[in-house]
């Protein structure tokens, strides 16, 4: 297969390693933006989940946010970012890192916030009834019993949320946001198939990497007493 | 975004109304036939696992990592093989359908009550009828619930391959971020939204139809 040859020589080839448009730069841009992007979805998602489901209020809409989210394709949340970006931050902050990171966040928030709630809902109703007896106030219940025993579905949530979020960083190429989508972008243009290949297959691999460190993060810190059942999610 | 120029200028939506109808119409074919052919094969490897329960940890472990891939990284892996054509995006958007419509026809089926499908053997039905018969019936809601999933979260891929030249309001999405021009980057995401709403909403209807002993549930 040639074409695995000019992919291998392409990523072997010092040269893609250095200046700006360096592999290492790519991956990292790439990383920052959707960490970030999945940090301050969690920090505004969770909570809000988490409240709703403690308290059960506003069940229909925490469910069907995830729908929403899904129905705004990623390429439109992309575009729809630059005139918002442009107009917070002014015209300059109009394209690169700001849309991207724009776009990217509300893409985050909808699985968190309805895993979230899910997962507090789902808790056996006779083990909240026995904290509850047992003295523990609603902070209480909900740190040592809820919290603890929806992780699993709360994880689950951020790791769509991650991998939705690398998916999409791609596209920030087409805002002039940098990213491995770069190289993709670049490749179609320039109808240069090593790099539009190597591309395609960094970011693939970014996104199975994420899925497979939340595998390995969620068996690390979710309770092995509850570890059965959640391996039906 | 140009200093003095609006956000969105309805004359030049009402000047390419005739534009959104072509894109309307690609849209609608690239993704009926992503969710049509999805669902052929989804179904026939649903039966597989129904049959051969050891092929279920496979077939969803691979439905899975496909999923996980990002869209516009599968497109790419497959332009070299298949070129800029319709292929690779029904190649890209058939292997997202495919995890959601598998999870759920399965599901559904598997969640026919045991007593009923022994009941079904019980008065004659063959298995060719009691899947048929009693096991897709009794699934129906699962499945279209898997169906409208699919069904939203292709037309939103769909957007994506206008990178690829396909596109349908994608297209216009792309050449509005080419040219700064929020009226037609706007309008093609709203229309694209619009979409996802108007299939969400008839395939309910479809649901409705096809299971009017669930209408009060």
């Amino acid at each position: 297969m040639t074409l695995l040859g000019d992919v291998a020589r392409w990523l072997a080839d010092p040269a893609h390693y250095q200046g700006t448009d360096a592999v290492q730069t790519r991956i990292l841009e790439h990383v920052a933006v959707s960490g970030l992007a999945v940090l301050v979805g969690v920090l505004v998602a969770l909570p809000v989940g988490l409240y709703l489901g403690h308290t059960g209020r506003l069940g229909f809409v925490a469910v069907n946010v995830a729908n929403v989210g899904r129905a705004l394709p990623s390429l439109a949340a992309i575009a729809l970012a630059i005139p918002i970006a442009g107009t917070l931050l002014g015209v300059q902050n109009g394209l690169g890192f700001w849309p991207t990171f724009f776009a990217l966040v509300p893409l985050a928030l909808p699985p968190i916030l309805t895993n979230a709630y899910v997962a507090v809902r789902a808790v056996d109703g006779d083990v909240v009834e026995a904290a509850r007896g047992m003295g523990l106030g609603e902070a209480g219940v909900l740190r040592a019993i809820e919290l603890p025993l929806g992780l699993p579905l709360i994880l689950a949530g951020i790791r769509t949320a991650a991998v939705n979020v690398v998916a999409t960083a791609t596209l920030g190429a087409l805002v002039a946001f940098g990213g491995l989508g770069r190289y993709i972008v670049d490749g179609l243009a320039l109808q240069e198939y090593d790099r539009l290949f190597a591309g395609a297959l960094l970011v693939a691999l970014l996104a199975i990497a994420v899925e497979v460190a939340f595998g390995t993060l969620e068996r690390a810190v979710v309770s092995p007493g509850i570890r059965v059942r959640s391996g039906a999610l | 975004v140009t200093p003095g120029e609006p956000l969105v200028r309805w004359d030049w939506i009402a000047s390419h109304l005739d534009e959104f109808a072509f894109r309307l119409g690609e849209h609608v074919e690239l993704t009926v036939i992503a969710v049509g052919v999805g669902f052929v094969i989804a179904f026939a490897l649903s039966l597989l696992i129904l049959r051969v329960p050891r092929t279920e940890g496979p077939i969803t472990g691979i439905a899975g990592t496909l999923y996980t891939i990002p869209s516009l990284a599968l497109f790419a892996l497959l332009i070299p093989y298949t070129g800029l054509t319709i292929v690779t995006a029904e190649i890209g958007l058939v292997s997202y359908t495919l995890l959601i419509l598998i999870r759920n026809i399965v599901r559904g089926i598997r969640g026919v009550p045991a007593e009923v499908r022994e009941a079904a053997v019980g008065m004659g039905y063959a298995p060719r009828e009691v899947l048929l018969r009693i096991e897709l019936p009794l699934a129906m809601a699962v499945i279209i619930a898997g169906v409208r999933l699919a069904t939203i979260t292709t037309i939103g891929l769909v957007t994506v391959t206008a990178l690829i030249g396909q596109g349908g309001f994608g297209f216009l999405i792309l050449i509005g971020i080419q040219r700064f021009f929020t009226t037609e980057l706007i309008a093609g995401a709203v229309l694209s939204v619009t979409l996802a709403v108007v299939a969400d909403a008839l395939l309910v209807l479809l649901q409705r139809r096809l299971t009017p002993w669930a209408r009060g549930a």
